[in-house]
């Protein structure tokens, strides 16, 4: 065996470990992803059909420090559109995008394949059927009850996969790992007889079509505090977990009985990460509609940039997802003013073209 | 510690795949696992491991090691794979630091021990100057060195290779072979291992155990198990058996007899 170059060096380092042998999250990473979110935040909140001036903007928002005291100059009705509309708005699409991306990179992990989905088990198809029931059955019913059914169709679709692919697996050889690619197909499964609910019940009621539609296509145009509230506590719990499998993620890379070899219980993590990235998707669902490519394109755009440990790419997605969508949004309802484009038409136009991309780039190492 | 299997049997698909396997491997020996391909070589080691449901009893110093939860067994016993998936953008470090996740917390990360710990194997095993580089980036040799690295750092006095010399050329499965030698001694390590090469098994194994069928069909001293019958029996190869000065069997192939096959043909 030839001595490497450079091992000597080492010995006499030891057990000093230089930087670039780990992918760790580096905080200039971290600074520029979270300088990104906050500028296209304040961005947003600055663009809009009211002129609002900008340095009243500034102040006012300064005013909501507490202890601060500052006067914005901001009229009521400024004021009004300012903390009513584009503040819950502009949190809205940053929480939806972050959720989104950080449960696409979740279930990429768990999946072991870099073009999972956050829709992958059935969540997209288990919330519409859910919004349409509201929209179709309960016309009258309070704005809050097409989210919480959305909620809830969207967990139930997850469950559902998830408990026919349990049932399925059970039936083969008894292997460890081999209840992947069964979830998988039990997602299809359960996604495409959701699908189909969906459409009868839209063909039978086509005069809720419009609205039916305006659901699916997504946006956050209706966001508010109440919708926020409802949603930030499960959507803190969900991105806790989630950030804290980072490593793990990252020992399930080997492989499912090679994990299990290294004192993991592969089962576990993968439920446990499951859950929250489920979790996170049903909130997104539910307030925002079917928004499409934040969880791909996004967890992709940070692997290529920062590097593929789930340390990185988990956090990252969160922050980078949340400047995304926000972007999106900003696009969504300035290019066609005073109207707006729906925001799932608006991801789909810029992820379409990068998921070709993304294909092509990483046809090597995805094993299905 | 001594690693004892007492009557494993394994079903794969409704296939018996072993039947009745029991092996005794002293503490600090090594002993290797010989036998035609599909056999159950690999089987055996899983089994033994947890790693695929089955009968019988699978101990190390007296401890049932499948009854075991996955992250003490991990301490005890560090498995290396026949063919080990190396996720292609993950640094040489990273990946031998894996070794350490036994001894991290669920929610943990790795201490400044966990890093010095792989430092120190990888400096052992030459790849510290390769510590940066990605997986996809190394040779064959390099590779079963780097999955060596990784199960050394788990630090368990158990060691289970599965194939560690597959795909390399007789220099580096020369290398490898010495490597994991000379770490059994420094270490005390007790190493269990399935070997393709029956000349190279004998060579540095302690006792051999030549599975066929799912069966064991000879155990013991290298010299014991390898003759010319046995090897003709179970792997259908005529082969000539000569011995080194340490009375370790040397294999060689032998044609059949050619003027036989011209006739027929």
């Amino acid at each position: 065996m030839t001595a490497a170059p450079g091992s000597r060096r080492t010995r006499r380092f030891l057990p000093s470990v230089r930087r670039e042998q780990r992918a760790r999250l580096r905080p200039v990473h971290l600074a520029v992803a979270l300088a990104a979110l906050l500028a296209a935040m304040l961005g947003a909140l600055l663009v809009g059909a009211a002129d609002l001036p900008v340095p009243g903007v500034l102040k006012a928002l300064a005013g909501t420090v507490p202890f601060v005291r500052v006067d914005s100059g901001l009229g009521v009705v400024e004021h009004n559109v300012l903390f009513e509309l584009r503040l819950p708005r502009v949190l809205m699409a940053a929480l939806v995008g972050g959720l989104l991306a950080v449960a696409g990179a979740g279930y990429q992990g768990v999946f072991r394949n870099p073009l999972a989905d956050p829709y992958l088990l059935g969540a997209a198809a288990g919330a519409g059927v859910g919004a349409t029931l509201v929209i179709v059955a309960l016309p009258g019913a309070p704005r809050f009850a097409v989210p919480v059914a959305a909620f809830t169709g969207a967990v139930c679709g997850v469950l559902m996969a998830y408990g026919l692919g349990q049932v399925a697996s059970r039936g083969g050889l008894g292997e460890t790992g081999g209840g992947t690619g069964t979830l998988v197909l039990a997602g299809v499964a359960v996604a495409n007889f959701l699908s189909a609910i969906q459409t009868f019940l839209q063909q039978a009621n086509s005069q809720q079509l419009q609205r039916i539609f305006a659901w699916i296509l997504g946006g956050v145009g209706t966001a508010d505090w109440g919708q926020l509230r409802m949603v930030a506590p499960y959507a803190l719990i969900a991105v806790t977990v989630l950030l804290g499998h980072g490593r793990l993620l990252d020992v399930l890379a080997v492989g499912d009985e090679e994990a299990v070899t290294l004192g993991m219980s592969a089962a576990r993590v993968r439920l446990l990460v499951l859950v929250a990235a489920s979790l996170a998707t049903a909130c997104a669902v539910a307030v925002s509609g079917l928004i499409s490519f934040v969880g791909i394109v996004v967890p992709h755009l940070v692997r290529r940039l920062a590097g593929g440990s789930y340390r990185i790419v988990l956090p990252l997605s969160l922050l980078v997802g949340g400047a995304f969508l926000e972007l999106a949004d900003l696009v969504a309802r300035t290019v066609v003013a005073p109207a707006e484009l729906p925001l799932g038409v608006v991801t789909a136009f810029v992820g379409g073209p990068f998921f070709v991309l993304v294909l092509r780039a990483t046809r090597r190492q995805v094993d299905v | 510690m001594t690693v004892s299997v007492r009557d494993l049997d394994v079903e794969l698909g409704g296939r018996r795949v072993l039947r009745s396997v029991s092996m005794e491997v002293a503490g600090g020996s090594w002993t290797a696992v010989i036998g035609p391909n599909g056999a159950g070589k690999s089987t055996l080691l899983r089994a033994a491991l947890g790693l695929r449901a089955g009968q019988g009893s699978v101990e190390v110093s007296g401890r049932d090691v499948r009854a075991m939860r996955p992250r003490q067994r991990a301490r005890l016993v560090a498995y290396a794979p026949q063919s080990p998936k190396l996720p292609p953008g993950m640094t040489v470090f990273d990946y031998a630091l894996l070794g350490r996740s036994p001894y991290i917390p669920h929610f943990g990360r790795e201490s400044a021990h966990d890093r010095s710990v792989t430092a120190d194997v990888l400096e052992r095993l030459d790849l510290a100057g390769l510590a940066a580089r990605t997986l996809d980036q190394l040779s064959g040799g390099e590779r079963q060195r780097v999955v060596l690295a990784r199960a050394l750092a788990q630090q368990t006095p158990v060691l289970f290779l599965d194939e560690p010399t597959t795909a390399l050329d007789i220099g580096h499965q020369q290398q490898v072979m010495e490597l994991v030698d000379r770490l059994r001694l420094a270490d005390g390590l007790t190493v269990v291992s399935t070997i393709h090469d029956l000349t190279l098994a004998a060579q540095y194994a302690d006792r051999l155990l030549l599975l066929s069928d799912g069966r064991v069909a000879a155990s013991g001293p290298p010299a014991d198990v390898l003759t010319r019958e046995t090897v003709a029996r179970h792997f259908d190869a005529h082969v000539s058996v000569a011995h080194d000065a340490e009375g370790r069997p040397l294999l060689a192939l032998e044609r059949p007899d050619r003027s036989v096959e011209e006739a027929a043909g």
